[in-house]
Formats: structure tokens, sequence, C-alpha cells
């Protein structure tokens, strides 16, 4: 019996080498995205490209980034294929991802304000998503609210306790949205425009599909999301609506060959097929919805289909700095965490004060409650550290494992927690003080 | 019969054949457990930077103001959980297991199936029901105008995971009360006792061992858990901080592992303070098989009410799977308290790919669940029946896995075993065994419990008498324990199994390709996009309607053995 097994094995074993070597066989792919996205593409790769087959493994990001490191001694996965930008930044800085030059030339190099592809030839941006706002018509109905439009809408009182997110260490596609706001407004405006919107979250989401999956099914209002899981639940029938602000990014989703893939052929055949006409094709499909990296497919595209190489609102944002994302990135996320998504309790209670405090006072102005209302909306936006020392090496290293012996990510994560119940309890003081003065 | 008043009876010393059980258990937990969970944990002890030993993180974690408020919100919502799960479980144990009560096996496996909750699905199908805009928040919104915040906070956690984990009492406490010899009940009653009384002072502290059994599982279950904390988006829970930190891309944070660590050791605590609760104490009885308590009639009026005390408590637990199941027939349901309307469907997509998610399932669960429960039995005899070095260890051990989340044990077998190549070239770690026995080892502290209790209410001097009369060691175990243990084995091994079978974390990081896949993946894979969400929930039906059939089949081989046994007698 085992002896049959072992024989079995090396017949097969012998038969996939032999596939190998005449340029096909399974080509083994890592991806986060789902079963809507993958079933299309692989149909259509494996249809162009008939003597290879396509095998689909589902893992999170994040596990998937695991998993790659884990098993690189003895490496069996071709393809790694996801969104987030920053996890495939994070596999090339271990070595884990091969180079290569797509065989499809003449796509553009940005798309937005994002660089397309990765500079040194690691990763490929195959497809485009925009960030926006996405609501639950019914929720919004019932609750009385009116369909948000900006990003500065969100930080209105109306919409306290209406709003979900994804946590930006948990969303990659997320922390480039913080990161654009937060190179946009610049350091200290942009933290304080994120924690004027994060005082009215209900909820801090650890997937990014958590929040679409929150305003399908009514538990939330208005969620901020990437514009495929709107325009899917859309097409899935959902009384969902979705818009882009007049200021918006749009992310790169990419796909990388594995250092040592067993099956490199098959590996770049998938590649060129993503980044071919038809493949770019493909993913305007209703179930799909993301927007192609080759410009002249939006002629094909169906009516009101966002064009990001066209359409100004994509255009308009400040070029993007990668260098000045990537050195801050873990400081970013990190912050977030700890001042937004540890600390929501303290945040909302703040904010609700400064909120009831805002009302009262445009029942009836007085200077000395919108100083103390100006006094305690500053103390929210207060940041215990400033620009400059986020991307320092000091304070990036302890959150890289890096050789040096720096302070400990923990010992960082304590102060700023501290730094940020205090404030936020002062500040709900002042408002509460603001408001005293109004009755 | 020697209930409270003995004294620890005397233990057998150690043979050649306890030994190598011993060092076989030990090899296998060590190879399973320990090492892979070890390779990835020992980084809580690390010095950033220099990589030397050092205790500063666990300095660091109670210094930091998050995890310690985490750690006492760990404990107020695991003990708060036991009590409401011991306030639903208690009820159904009774009612089915000391009266003539018709469908009392339907009502005991049905009242299993909470435990059964497919990942993400069932998380979609509690908010829709008792979310705040769910269909119970919706209803009372329109009828009376105000909500209640069911799933909001601890509080929310402590509703969702008394209904989720209540069957772990259920179970074993039934099983108990079910080996309770009649005599002792008859014997009270002669001398005048009934009623609250009859309850109070005989029969539940001769069911002790099972409900402390059980009671101890959903404490470390819920203190371990991160599903349902992360579903409710509580995150100030220690293993939501725990899993958050280990699966940040590009972060070598320690703070994860040290979370682990805790863990780990508040888990052992806790099974080591019900093991106390228990010491000096026996609770075996000589007499077996007598078919459990007399089962009472119940007049026409009680009939009422234990109907309507069972039927509520039904409906509550079974709750989420009612929403399920309106999920799975569902087109499109939002912010309504049911859905549009109603499509067969979903089914029809599911319906190919099911079947061999659906075998692979059974395969491995079963695998799983027979592994615990020989293993599980043989620790739990060796703990109670021996004196043999380091038999304690091998319960710390094998209860440990409890709090090692899925995660970490799945990149310990990628780290342990993916170097390890077959014949062909392909890793060890990618072959489905492996998911079995990382199944198995998760599931492991399940069965271990029930043995336990089964064991605890085994009678030393039956064995003696069998010794006596020239049976071997061996002859006595298979002729006399495992009998007598049968019933305890087999709800260890369906809560092994059910549980398994529905299982995610660890598996995510295990499977290699889609023609392995359990029907969690299978799941997984579904509930990432909108379209999904319907079938995702078909899939949750099927698995939930497989592992209930199960589960009832084995209630039905148990209650037949019993019945059996009573007409021998």
């Amino acid at each position: 019996m085992l002896k049959t097994i072992a024989v079995a094995m090396l017949v097969s074993a012998a038969g996939l080498m032999t596939a190998y070597a005449q340029g096909g066989g399974k080509v083994t792919v890592v991806t986060s995205f789902s079963k809507d996205v993958t079933d299309p593409l692989k149909a259509g790769f494996e249809a162009s490209n008939p003597r290879f087959t396509l095998d689909v493994q589902n893992k999170s990001t994040s596990s998937g980034v695991k998993y790659l490191d884990e098993i690189k001694a003895n490496n069996q996965v071709d393809l790694f294929w996801a969104s987030a930008p920053d996890a495939f930044d994070s596999l090339k800085g271990k070595n884990l991802l091969a180079k290569f030059t797509p065989a499809v030339t003449g796509l553009p190099d940005k798309v937005g304000s994002y660089t397309v592809n990765d500079p040194d030839g690691f990763y490929f941006g195959f497809a485009a998503s925009g960030y926006g706002i996405m609501w639950n018509e019914r929720y919004l109905e019932a609750n009385g609210l009116v369909k948000p439009a900006e990003w500065s809408d969100l930080t209105k009182p109306e919409y306290f306790d209406h709003i979900a997110i994804a946590a930006p260490s948990r969303s990659g596609t997320t922390h480039l949205t913080i990161e654009t706001i937060l190179q946009g407004e610049g350091w200290d405006k942009g933290w304080g425009t994120l924690k004027a919107m994060g005082g009215n979250l209900q909820q801090v989401t650890e997937r990014s599909f958590g929040v679409p999956d929150a305003v399908n099914s009514g538990q939330t209002g208005i969620g901020v999301v990437i514009d495929f899981f709107a325009f899917s639940a859309q097409a899935s029938g959902f009384p969902v609506g979705f818009a882009y602000p007049s200021v918006t990014t749009v992310v790169p989703a990419n796909v990388a060959i594995v250092t040592n893939a067993p099956n490199r052929k098959g590996a770049e055949a998938f590649i060129n097929y993503l980044l071919s006409e038809p493949g770019q094709t493909v993913l305007l499909e209703p179930s799909i919805r993301r927007l192609p990296i080759n410009p002249a497919l939006y002629a094909k595209a169906p009516e009101g289909f966002p064009n990001p190489f066209k359409d100004a609102r994509f255009q308009s944002m400040i070029a993007f700095d990668a260098d000045v994302s990537k050195k801050r990135t873990d400081v970013v996320d990190t912050l977030y965490d700890q001042l937004i998504t540890f600390q929501l309790d303290n945040l909302k209670a703040a904010t609700r004060a400064i909120h009831d405090t805002e009302i009262a006072l445009a029942a009836g102005e007085n200077a000395q409650a919108r100083a103390l209302l100006d006094e305690a909306r500053g103390m929210i936006a207060a940041m215990p550290i400033s620009a400059d020392q986020a991307a320092s090496a000091e304070i990036g290293d302890a959150f890289t494992g890096g050789d040096q012996k720096t302070a400990r990510q923990a010992e960082l994560e304590q102060q700023w927690a501290a730094f940020a119940t205090e404030k936020y309890a002062a500040a709900k003081a002042k408002a509460e003080e603001a408001l005293a003065l109004t009755q | 019969m020697a209930y409270a008043l003995s004294s620890p009876s005397q233990r057998v010393s150690s043979r050649p054949g306890q030994m190598a059980a011993v060092l076989l258990i030990a090899l296998f937990l060590g190879v399973f457990l320990i090492v892979p969970a070890g390779t990835v944990i020992y980084t809580a002890f690390t010095e950033k930077g220099t990589g030397t030993f050092t205790f500063v993180n666990f300095f660091d974690f109670f210094g930091t103001d998050l995890f310690v408020r985490s750690f006492w919100n760990s404990v107020y919502v695991s003990g708060m959980s036991v009590v409401w799960a011991t306030v639903l479980a208690l009820p159904l144990a009774v009612i089915t297991t000391r009266f003539e009560f018709r469908g009392a096996i339907v009502i005991q496996t049905l009242g299993f199936v909470p435990l059964i909750m497919p990942p993400f699905v069932g998380a979609v199908a509690m908010q829709l029901l008792f979310g705040r805009n769910g269909t119970v928040n919706l209803l009372f919104n329109d009828w009376f105008g105000f909500k209640l915040p069911f799933m909001d906070g601890l509080n929310g956690v402590i509703f969702v995971q008394s209904l989720h984990y209540f069957p772990f009492i259920l179970i074993n406490l039934s099983t108990s009360l079910r080996n309770i010899d009649r005599a002792m009940e008859e014997a009270a009653q002669n001398l005048g006792a009934s009623g609250f009384r009859l309850f109070r002072r005989i029969v539940f502290p001769l069911a002790m061992p099972g409900y402390l059994a059980g009671a101890s599982l959903v404490f470390v279950k819920v203190f371990d858990d991160l599903a349902t904390p992360l579903l409710l988006n509580v995150k100030d829970m220690l293993a939501p901080q725990a899993y958050l930190r280990v699966t940040s891309v590009g972060l070598t944070d320690p703070m994860g592992y040290v979370i682990s660590v805790i863990l780990i050791a508040v888990s052992i605590f806790a099974m080591w303070v019900s093991a106390i609760a228990m010491r000096g104490k026996d609770y075996s009885t000589v007499q077996r098989g007598g078919g459990g308590l007399s089962r009472r009639q119940l007049g026409p009026g009680e009939s009422v009410v234990a109907y309507g005390v069972v039927l509520l408590i039904l409906l509550l637990v079974l709750s989420p799977h009612i929403g399920l199941l309106l999920l799975s027939f569902a087109t499109v349901w939002s912010f309504s308290p049911l859905p549009d309307a109603f499509t067969v469907a979903h089914y029809g997509r599911v319906f190919g790919e099911s079947s061999l998610y659906i075998k692979n399932t059974l395969i491995y669960a079963s695998l799983a669940g027979l592994i615990d429960v020989v293993v599980g039995g043989a620790i739990a005899y060796l703990v109670l029946r021996t004196r043999i070095v380091g038999r304690r260890w091998l319960d710390w051990a094998a209860t440990s896995a409890l709090a090692i989340p899925g995660v970490v044990l799945g990149i310990g077998y990628l780290r342990t075993f993916y170097g390890v190549t077959l014949p062909d070239g392909t890793p060890l770690a990618t072959l489905w065994v492996m998911v079995v026995v990382a199944l198995a080892i998760r599931r492991l502290p399940y069965a271990l419990r029930a043995c336990y209790a089964a064991l605890q209410q085994i009678s030393e001097s039956l064995e003696e008498a069998a010794e006596n009369l020239g049976a071997t060691k061996l002859r006595t175990v298979r002729r006399i324990v495992l009998p007598l243990m049968m019933g305890g084995l087999l709800a260890g091994f369906v809560t092994s199994f059910s549980t398994a079978a529905v299982e995610l974390s660890a598996t995510l990081m295990l499977i290699q390709s889609n023609s392995d896949a359990p029907i969690a993946y299978g799941l997984y894979v579904f509930m990432q996009s909108p379209a999904g969400r319907g079938p995702g929930a078909a899939l949750g039906v099927i698995a939930v309607v497989m592992v209930a059939l199960c589960t009832l089949l084995s209630h039905y081989v148990i209650e037949r053995r019993q019945k059996a046994n009573g007409m021998a007698k």
C-alpha cells in the first residue's frame, strides 16, 4: 500500500517536472481576492493559456505575507496577488519577490498620484481603485440623514456614531488613504481631521471587508471604503450608494512573482495575461468592477464607470511621496490605533461634548464659550510627536525589530495612549465648561 | 459510594506500560504542540535588538494601561459568561435527564448546535438579528421607540459567548447526570429528601465533575476566544489584542506573543483551580448503568412549564442559526427585520463544490476527534489512576492548547514542518494530515475535560475488584474502565469533532490547495465579497446540519447503550 502511494507520488512528481519543462502545469497563486474576482480571471487565463491551470489559495493579506515568509526555504508558491502595496513592499524588503519585466508595454506609469509599478520591477499594478464614502440608503432615510459628499462632512455633528472605517494597521488601502490625507493637509492639520472624523466613528473594523459588510447589512450607515466594495454590493442588489469626494486617492492593486517560484514560466504567463487587453477587460465585469490600468479600455466601460486617467477628482491630489510614507508607515498606523482605535470611547465622549456645545452655540453665540470650545478642539488635535519625530530612525526602529537597541514599541504605545487619554478627558471637561456658559 | 468522605484512595504505582504511554503522549504533545508553538512564542522572552533572554516584555505588559484593562475585561467577561451559560444549560440538562420528556434526544442535540458556529456567517447572522439595527431592535424601535444594546461592548460579548459556549456545560453536565446511580437518589428519598433539596444535596454534587469540566472549559474558552470580540468590534480584551498584534503586516512586536504566554498561564491556572475545587472529594459511584437517575413523569402543569422553558431557551440559543438559515435563503437583507425576498439560488451555487468540502471536513474532523479521545482518555487515566511522574504536566500541556491562538499554531507548524520534505520534495507541512493533527491539538482540551469527568465518576473499587479477580491492568482498562467511560468518551468525541469541523484560524495557514480544503475555508473564500454572503450562509447551513446529524447519531448511540445496560441490569 505504502509502496503504491510512494510510486504514485514519484510518478506524479515526474509528470509535473515534465509539464514545467514544456511551459505548462499548475500555477499556484496566493491571493486575498474573493472568488468573485479570482474565478473569472482564472477562467480567462486558462482559456488563453490552455497548458496552464491556476491553483488559487485564499489567505488574508497578512496571513499571506506570513505564509510566504515561513515557507521561503522550500517555496511552492508562484505568485502573490493582493491589493495593499505595503504588503508587497514588506515582501520585497524580505527578498521574497522576484524581478520581472512584463511583455505588455505601453501602460501608464501613474494612476492618480500613485506610481503604478514598483520602480525596481518587483511588483506590478494591474488595477486601480479609488477611495470614497459608501452609505446604506435605508439607514440614512430611517435616521433622517443626508448623503455625505466630502471627507469634511464626516466630522459634522449629525453623523456622530454613524460611521465605520477599517483600522489602517489592518488594511493597507485604508493606510494609504490616511497617509494621503496627512501628506495633503500636513501632519498636524491632517491628524486634526482624522481625529475629528474618528470622534464620529461607530466602529473601527479589523478587516477591510468589515466596513462594507456592516454598511450592507445596515448595522452602520456610512463607511469609508474602496470603490469596488460598493460597486459589487450594488451589483448584488444591496441598497447602498457610493460617492468619490472631490479629493480622493487612487490605489493600485498588485501582483508579483515569488522568489524561487516552482513554475516561473506560468507565473510570467499569468502576469502577462493580467496586464493584456483580454485580462484587463475582465476587470470591468459587474462582480469585480475594478478600474483597469489600461486607459484604452475605458471606451468599453459601462456608463458612469469612473476613469481615473481623465476624471479631475483623481488628479487633484498632491503628488504622493512614497519615501515619506515608507519611513513612517508603522508609526502612523500605531498612532492611529493608540489615539483613535483603542481610545474610541474617550474620543467619542469628548467629541459628543463638543458637538453639544456647538449646537448650543448655534442657537446663541457666546465668545467666551467659543474660545473654550476652540481650546477643546485643539486638545483633541494635539499630537504626542511631530512629523519629524515620526520619520526619525529612533522611533521608526522601535517598530521594525531592527538590530539597534531602541525604545520598545510597548513603551511608546503606552506613552501615546496616556497622552491621548489625558488630552481627551481635558477636552471633554473644557467643552462641558463651555456648554455650561451657554445656558 | 463514598461521596465527600473518603480520603484519596491508594493509587497503583507506575508500570512499564504506563511509562510508555506517558512517553508516547509526551512525544506527541512535544512534537505537535510545544515545539511548534514554542518556536513562535519564544519571541516573548527575547530582548529587542539583541535577542537575549529577558522578562522586560512582561513588565511592559503590566505597564501598559491597554493591556491591563484588556486583562480585567477578559476576566470579567469570562466569569459572567460562565454564570449565564449555567443559567441556560442547567434547565435543559436537568429536564432532559431527570424527567420523562419527549424529544430529549432532539433537545440534547439542538442544545449542542450553538457550538457549531461557522466563522464569519455566524457573526453576520447575529448582527442581522441582534445588532443595533438587527431584526429585534428594528421591531423594538417600531413598537416601543427604543433599542436594546444586546451586542454593544462587553455585555454584547457576554451575551454572544454564553449562547455560543453553554453547550460545554450542557453536554458535560448531562453526561454526569446520566451516570449518577439511581440508588443514591432513592436512598435520599427514603430518608425524606425531595424536590429542590434532593437536587441541591444529592444530584448536583454528584454531577459536580461534569459541571466543573464544562464551566472551566467555558471560562477558558471565552478567555481565549478572539472571534466573538472581534466580530463585535470589542478590541480591549486580551485574545483580540494578541491576534491583532500577531497578524499585523510587517510588525515584529513581541507583545502579541507575550499576551499568548499570559493567555496560556491563565488557562492553566483556571484548570488548576477547578482541579483544586475537586480535591479531597470523591464523586465516584460504584454502581453503573442503572440508566442514570430515575426519570419522573411530569404532571400536566409541570409539562407546560417544562416545555415552555425548554422552547424558550432553545429559541434563544438557536437564534443565530435561525438567522443563518434566513440569510442562506435571502436575496438582500439590509436594515430590515426580514430579508426582502427568498431564493434557493445560493444553494445551487455552492452545490457543486460543497461535496468536496463536506468530504474533507468529515475526514479531518472525525480523525481529529478520534485522536483527541484516545490521547485525552489516556491522559485522564494517567492523571487520575496512576502516580507516574509528570502526569500533571501532560494535562497542563494539553490544556495550554486552548490558549494558543490558531494562527500562532499555524505559523509554528509551517516553521517546524515545512523544512521536513517527503521523498518527492513536497514539504511535510503541505500534507492534509498536518491539518488533522493541528485540529486535534486545538480541540484536545475539550475531549480531555470530558474524559476526565467521566473517569472521576467511576469508583476505583470496581477496577480493584477486577484486579483482585486476576485481571491484568490492560484487561481491566479494556473490560471495566472503557465501557464505563463510554458516555464521556463519546461526549468528548462529539465536542472535538463538531468544533473542529468549523475551525478556521489554524486551517487557513495550512491549507495548500482547494482540493484539500474543509468547509470553513470554503466559507471564508465566499465571505470576502457582498455577492458571496448568501452562498457562504448556505455553506454554513450545510456545515451545521452535517455536524448536527453526526451529533444526533452519537446521542442516539449513547441513549441506546444506556437503555441496553438498564435492561441487562
